[in-house]
C-alpha cells in the first residue's frame, strides 16, 4: 500500500503514540484487503460497545487509550448491552454494569456521539450521494452501501476505530465500482420482513463483496433493514444491486426451497415465551405503525422492542409510548436484541422474533430457541 | 503470499502449529498459554514465540485478547501465517506484533525450535540463524 508522507511518519510514531497505533490497523486492514492507498472519511460508525461483546480486554484497551485519544470526524455507536433507564428491572450483575459504563465513558471521552444505535441511516442526516464513510456495523455497512448512495467497506470494529482516529480509511474493493459476483432471482410470491430477512441471510452466504438481486419487489423500510440485517450475519458480502438484467453469468434462484431451508435453519421452536422487536433498531416510523396496528390489543406475553434513545423520546412525545406501554411492551434504548445479556437461557426456552439477525445470535450466543414469525402473525398470534 | 501487516526486527525461536489458533477463548490472556486441549500447541505458551501457524479463526473480538497479551508481557515476538485474517491482523496492529504471511513452501520449512531473524524490511525477511 502506498502511504503519503504524512501517513508514513505517522506509522513511524511521529505524531504520537495512538495515531501510530491507528495508522498500524489501516495498513493492516488495507494490506489484507489489497488497497492500494488510503481515502479520507467523513463519518465513522463504531462497532464493540457491548460489554457481552468485548469483555474486560475491550474495555481495558478503550479505557487505556481513551486517556489520550481523540475522534477526528463524525463518529457514531453501535447499541451497548442495556438501557440505563430501566436496567434494574433485569438481572444483570454490578460487575457488567460497571464495565458497561466504564466502556461507555471511554467512547464518550474520545469525542463519540453516544448514539447507542445499529441503525446511523435512519437517526442521522445523510451526507450528499458517494460520501465515503467507515460503518463497522454489518447491517448498516450494507444499507449505506445499497441504499443511501454512501460508500464503506465492511469495517471491522478496529477499522472503524482507526478511521474515527485518523478520518482515513483504506480504499478496498467495496469502495470502487464493485461487480456482483451473482444474481440472485427472487421467485418467492408476496414477501414480507420475514422473508426478505431469508433472503438476505442466503444472499450473505452465496455473496461475495456485491450480489444482485433481481425481481425484488417494492419494500417498505422495514423489509430493506430485515434484507440488510439478514446479509450482514450470514457473510461478509456488503452491498446489493438491484438490477433486473442478469449481466453476470451465474444466476441462482431464491425459492420456496431455498427460504425454507434458512427457516429450518433459524427456527427452532414453535413458540416462544417471550417476543422481541428490533435488530436492526426499529426507527420512528416502525414504531408509529406499531402502534397503530397495536390500536385495542394487547400482547399476552412479554414483548421486548428495542429502538435508539432519540426514536424512543419523539416517539414518547408523539404519544406512542404510553399506548405501547399499555399494550404489554417494554421499550429499550440504546441496547438490541442483537447479543443482550438480558436474555438468559436460565430464565427463557424460546423468543418469537421477525428478525434473522436477532434469531442467529438469539440461537447461537443467548442459546435459546428461536420461533420465527412475521410482524403480522405476531399482532395476529400474540395479542388478544 | 507474501504480506507485510506489520512491521518490525526481531530474533526468536519458533514456536509452531498446524492448526489454526482461536485467540478468544483458548488462549489465556495473562500467561499466553494454549488452553484448547485438542489444539497441538495445548499447554504451551505462546510468550516470546516466534508464533507460526496457518491462520486465525473465530470472533473479531479475539484481537483484543492479542492486545491484553501484549499489555500483560505474554505475547509472541512475532507472529508468521500462511493466510491473511482480519482478527489476527488488527491484534497484531493494536499491539505492535510484526506479523508476515508467507507461501506454503516457506511455511514447511520453518520447523519448531529453529532460531530465526525476522526483519520485515528486507527483501528476504526471514534469515535461519545458527
Amino acid at each position: 500500500m502506498e502511504l503519503t508522507k504524512d501517513e508514513e511518519s505517522a506509522l513511524k510514531g511521529e505524531h504520537g503514540e495512538i495515531m501510530q497505533m491507528a495508522y498500524r490497523i489501516l495498513v493492516a486492514t488495507g494490506e489484507a484487503t489489497d488497497a492500494e492507498k488510503l481515502v479520507p472519511i467523513e463519518w465513522a460508525h463504531l462497532s464493540g460497545v457491548n460489554y457481552n461483546t468485548i469483555g474486560d480486554a475491550g474495555e481495558e484497551f478503550l479505557s487505556s487509550i481513551s486517556k489520550h485519544a481523540r475522534v477526528k470526524v463524525k463518529t457514531s455507536l453501535n447499541p451497548m448491552g442495556f438501557d440505563i433507564d430501566n436496567v434494574s428491572n433485569y438481572d444483570l450483575n454490578d460487575n457488567f454494569i460497571s464495565k458497561q459504563l466504564s466502556i461507555k465513558q471511554s467512547y464518550e471521552k474520545m469525542g463519540v456521539i453516544p448514539s447507542f444505535s445499529c441503525i446511523p441511516y435512519e437517526i442521522f442526516d445523510i451526507p450528499k450521494g458517494g460520501t465515503q464513510v467507515s460503518f463497522a456495523e454489518s447491517n448498516a455497512a450494507i444499507h449505506a452501501n445499497s441504499f443511501d448512495d454512501l460508500k464503506t467497506n465492511k469495517e471491522s470494529a478496529f477499522s472503524a476505530l482507526a478511521s474515527a482516529l485518523t478520518g482515513k480509511s483504506p480504499n478496498s474493493a467495496l469502495r470502487k465500482e464493485t461487480k456482483p459476483n451473482l444474481t440472485i432471482r427472487m421467485k418467492v410470491e408476496n414477501p414480507n420482513e420475514l422473508t426478505y430477512g431469508m433472503l438476505g441471510f442466503f444472499a450473505g452466504k452465496v455473496g461475495n463483496e456485491s450480489v444482485n438481486i433481481s425481481s425484488i419487489g417494492n419494500m417498505d423500510r422495514r423489509s430493506c433493514k430485515s434484507l440488510c440485517g439478514g446479509m450482514g450475519t450470514s457473510g461478509t458480502c456488503a452491498k446489493f444491486h438491484f438490477n433486473e438484467e442478469e449481466t453476470n453469468s451465474e444466476t441462482v434462484d431464491f425459492d420456496e426451497q431455498e427460504l425454507n431451508k434458512v427457516y429450518d435453519e433459524l427456527n427452532t421452536s414453535d413458540k416462544g415465551d417471550l417476543i422481541t422487536l428490533g435488530s436492526p433498531q426499529l426507527g420512528l416510523e416502525e414504531i408509529s405503525d406499531l402502534t397503530i396496528r397495536l390500536k385495542g390489543k394487547s400482547f399476552k406475553k412479554r414483548c421486548m422492542i428495542f429502538c435508539p434513545r432519540t426514536v424512543k423520546e419523539q416517539a414518547r412525545k408523539l404519544g406512542h409510548i404510553n399506548k405501547l406501554e399499555r399494550a404489554g411492551c417494554e421499550i429499550l434504548s440504546d441496547c438490541c436484541t442483537c447479543l443482550t445479556p438480558l436474555i438468559k437461557k436460565e430464565e427463557v426456552d424460546s423468543v418469537t422474533t421477525n428478525s434473522i439477525k436477532g434469531a442467529y445470535y438469539l440461537k447461537n450466543s443467548n442459546g435459546v430457541g428461536v420461533n420465527l414469525k412475521s410482524l403480522s402473525e405476531i399482532i395476529k398470534d400474540e395479542t388478544r | 503470499m507474501k504480506k507485510i501487516l506489520v512491521q518490525g526486527k526481531v530474533k526468536g525461536v519458533i514456536l509452531k502449529s498446524h492448526k489454526p489458533i482461536n485467540f478468544l477463548g483458548t488462549v489465556n490472556k495473562k500467561t499466553g498459554i494454549i488452553s484448547d486441549e485438542t489444539h497441538d500447541l495445548f499447554k504451551k505458551t505462546i510468550k516470546d514465540s516466534i508464533l507460526v501457524f496457518p491462520y486465525g479463526v473465530g470472533s473479531s473480538v479475539g484481537a483484543y485478547t492479542i492486545y491484553s497479551l501484549k499489555s500483560n508481557n505474554s505475547a509472541p515476538l512475532a507472529m508468521i501465517c500462511k493466510k491473511v485474517d482480519l482478527t489476527v491482523a488488527t491484534g497484531c496492529a493494536l499491539a505492535n506484533i510484526p506479523l508476515i504471511t508467507i507461501s506454503e513452501k516457506d511455511f514447511i520449512l520453518l520447523e519448531n525450535d529453529k532460531k530465526i531473524l525476522l526483519d520485515t524490511k528486507s527483501s528476504n525477511p526471514i534469515t535461519f540463524l545458527e
